[in-house]
């Protein structure tokens, strides 16, 4: 050991002599301390490049836009790491290659965004008209009437279960905040409604269809067991949402208040829930939007109907979703019907699709108004 | 309403108010609220044995009764295994997409428009499923077409391009269809974790040299893994039980089959619901829904699994 230890304490001295014996030599004249670099202008002219230089070989082989824009991208992912290798060395153009990769998955992601809103909008503008919008399917052979039966019948469902959903997702985060802190029902809880988010639609969709066989009969057709459907849905979301809110309330209100001599139940009404209402009403708003687009419950449980029904407790109801299944899938008995029913369903999809961008803007100008900051 | 349930103990007697005022008050809410915890508990609990008790009669059910098929098991695996090939098709196609996506959002964007690019993905959940399923139905079906005649001339010697190729309404476009709606959520968890990598271990990687990417593979990657992987399965989950896109975009027969661009194309469980359910009757309204058992068993293990992954990931957090 001893030994050992004598040899590794003198074997430093002599790879240490070279430094001591040279004190003329500059490390920096050996070892350069910067690499070149390419100049901020690299990009966006290799950029120009690739793209131009596809543009002239897309016109010259009469090749399509897609083809223009794929060239110049092979292009591009190709020259763009090869000249950072050639300048900057070999770990700088990884760099660059996965950058240009990383915002090529952001640029494909958003294609089927750009397309389906594109692709919405330009079949279902020419739908949209006032008899479209203002009367219903009664009668209606083929050709002709509106979707207003669909768009009343999507609002009440979608309202009955805002009422069940809302009241009942805020006691739960109540719960969950306020009462169970931290112990095993709250986990057990939290983990189940985290679980919930993910039950398919249409085993929501099953559980009231089952639920309302057993009330009512075989094939039971009952707008208020879609409204149940969906509350299935949206409760989980509600509670999440109201549960996060809750959490970011400062614990200094609530003693605040405590010392003031205020009950629980008060304090929780009169300063917790106040204070987090705008994430609150935010959540509960995507909630809305986001069974609002619903179709797979609908469809088993609300069933389809060609005239207005107001009562949810009393038969069938037909909701926009459903109308866009429907007339999508059922075959036409002349091809003017055929593309009638198409050309229905598109409009359909325009203003749900309005309807639910509009939920959403409305739940983000609520929710940028009341939420933290917090960065990205 | 939901005063009955209340199991929940009195007050401790360790609260902070000497005097308490107002009791009745305390309680009923408290009742309210833990009666609001238990419902939920209760729906779910509704849900599985709802879906038990109608699926019974299914047991025995054969020939006409379980659409031709010789009993249920026989009848329900080609649609579990189209359900299976359909989400993996999708999860292929969105993981890469959702992980760079989510790199995009939380690492590559400049902080301001970060925020933004992260609201146009949110966007893309907010298409009812409906909408996509009627855009791959009218419109993707034709792009795809040419795609798939590529494939089939090109790579028809692997037995997923097979062909022959006659329509555009196929399992493979179904999966991209899936992956679109698969997409956002994972991206949403993926850029929650990758948000949460310590800002120090990250500036340490850069102090030492490394470029971004060196930076993201050593510091953010690691330390995300197990988040990547609970997004993913919550991924499957969404991909798994999607109901309508399916339905409208896939021309099914139900059959087993790796062929992806065939006309002949497997089903799904939900989408052979939603497209059954109408001239259902009898038994058969049984059958299907044993088939929602099925898949209801399947994504609550995936989502359970992946919500168990997520939460034992923040704990080593």
């Amino acid at each position: 050991m001893s030994g050992e230890d004598t040899d590794m304490t003198q074997t430093p001295h002599d790879t240490h002599e070279p430094f001591h014996t040279d004190p003329s030599s500059d490390l920096s004249s050996h070892v350069p301390l910067t690499k070149p670099q390419l100049p901020a202008i690299a990009v966006p002219l290799a950029a120009a490049v690739a793209w131009g230089l596809s543009g002239l070989i897309s016109l010259f082989m009469e090749w399509p836009v897609a083809g223009w824009v794929v060239l110049g991208w092979v292009f591009f992912v190709l020259g763009m790491p090869a000249w950072a290798n050639a300048v900057e060395g070999r770990r700088k153009a990884t760099d660059r290659l996965i950058t240009t990769m990383v915002w090529t998955t952001f640029a494909v992601a958003m294609m089927p965004l750009v397309a389906v809103s594109w692709t919405v909008i330009e079949r279902g503008a020419p739908a949209l008209t006032v008899e479209f919008l203002t009367s219903d399917q009664s009668g209606v052979i083929g050709v002709g009437g509106g979707i207003l039966h669909a768009i009343i019948g999507t609002a009440i469902i979608t309202l009955v279960a805002t009422l069940i959903s809302v009241p009942v997702g805020i006691m739960a985060a109540v719960y969950l905040v306020e009462y169970g802190k931290g112990n095993r029902v709250a986990r057990v809880l939290t983990f189940l409604v985290d679980v919930m988010t993910g039950i398919p639609s249409i085993v929501a969709g099953l559980f009231a269809l089952a639920l309302f066989t057993l009330l009512l009969g075989p094939l039971p057709r009952i707008a208020i067991g879609g409204s149940i459907a969906l509350s299935v849905l949206m409760i989980p979301i509600v509670v999440r949402s109201t549960e996060e809110m809750l959490k970011l309330v400062p614990d200094e209100l609530r003693e605040g208040a405590y010392a003031l001599g205020v009950p629980k139940w008060r304090m929780i009404t009169k300063v917790v829930l106040p204070t987090a209402l705008g994430g609150i009403i935010t959540g509960a708003t995507l909630a809305v939007a986001r069974v609002a687009g619903e179709t797979a419950p609908l469809l088993l449980i609300a069933g389809t109907l060609r005239s207005i029904n107001t009562n949810p407790f009393d038969g069938a109801m037909q909701t926009l979703p459903v109308l866009i299944f429907s007339e999508a899938t059922k075959g036409g008995a002349k091809p003017e019907y055929l593309a009638a029913q198409i050309e229905r369903a598109w409009g359909a999809a325009l203003v749900l699709i309005i309807i639910v961008m509009l939920l959403n803007l409305l739940a983000r100008v609520v929710g940028s108004f009341f939420s933290p900051k917090t960065g990205r | 309403m939901t005063t009955t349930q209340e199991p929940a103990p009195p007050v401790p007697p360790t609260d902070h108010a000497p005097e308490r005022v107002s009791r009745a008050g305390d309680s009923i809410f408290r009742g309210l609220a833990t009666g609001a915890g238990m419902l939920i508990m209760l729906a779910l609990a509704g849900v599985a044995i709802f879906l038990v008790l109608q699926s019974i009669p299914a047991i025995g059910a054969s020939g006409e009764q379980a659409y031709g098929a010789d009993n249920i098991v026989v009848y329900i695996w080609p649609l579990l295994f189209g359900t299976i090939l359909a989400a993996i098709i999708a999860l292929i196609i969105a993981t890469p997409l959702a992980i760079g996506v989510a790199l995009v959002i939380s690492h590559y964007a400049p902080r301001r428009i970060a925020r933004f690019l992260g609201y146009l993905i949110d966007l893309l959940a907010a298409v009812p499923s409906v909408v996509y399923g009627l855009w791959g139905r009218e419109t993707l079906q034709g792009w795809v077409f040419p795609v798939y005649d590529w494939l089939h001339d090109n790579l028809g010697f692997l037995p997923f391009f097979e062909g022959p190729v006659t329509t555009g309404r196929t399992i493979l476009t179904a999966g991209v269809v899936l992956a679109v709606m698969a997409l956002p959520i994972i991206t949403a968890l993926c850029r929650e974790v990758f948000l949460q990598t310590p800002v120090m271990h990250q500036e340490a990687a850069l102090a030492l040299g490394a470029t971004r990417w060196e930076m993201i593979r050593m510091a953010v990657f690691p330390y995300s893994r197990s988040g990547i992987t609970s997004a993913v399965m919550l991924g499957l989950g969404r991909a798994l039980g999607e109901t309508m896109a399916v339905a409208m975009v896939l021309s099914a027969a139900g059959v087993v089959t790796i062929n992806l661009i065939s006309s002949q194309n497997p089903s799904t469980i939900a989408a052979n619901i939603a497209l059954n359910y109408a001239n259902a009757s009898g038994t058969k309204t049984n059958v299907l829904i044993a088939g929602g058992l099925v898949l209801f068993v399947v994504t609550f293990a995936v989502n359970f699994l992946g919500r168990w992954l997520a939460a034992r990931g923040q704990v080593k957090a």
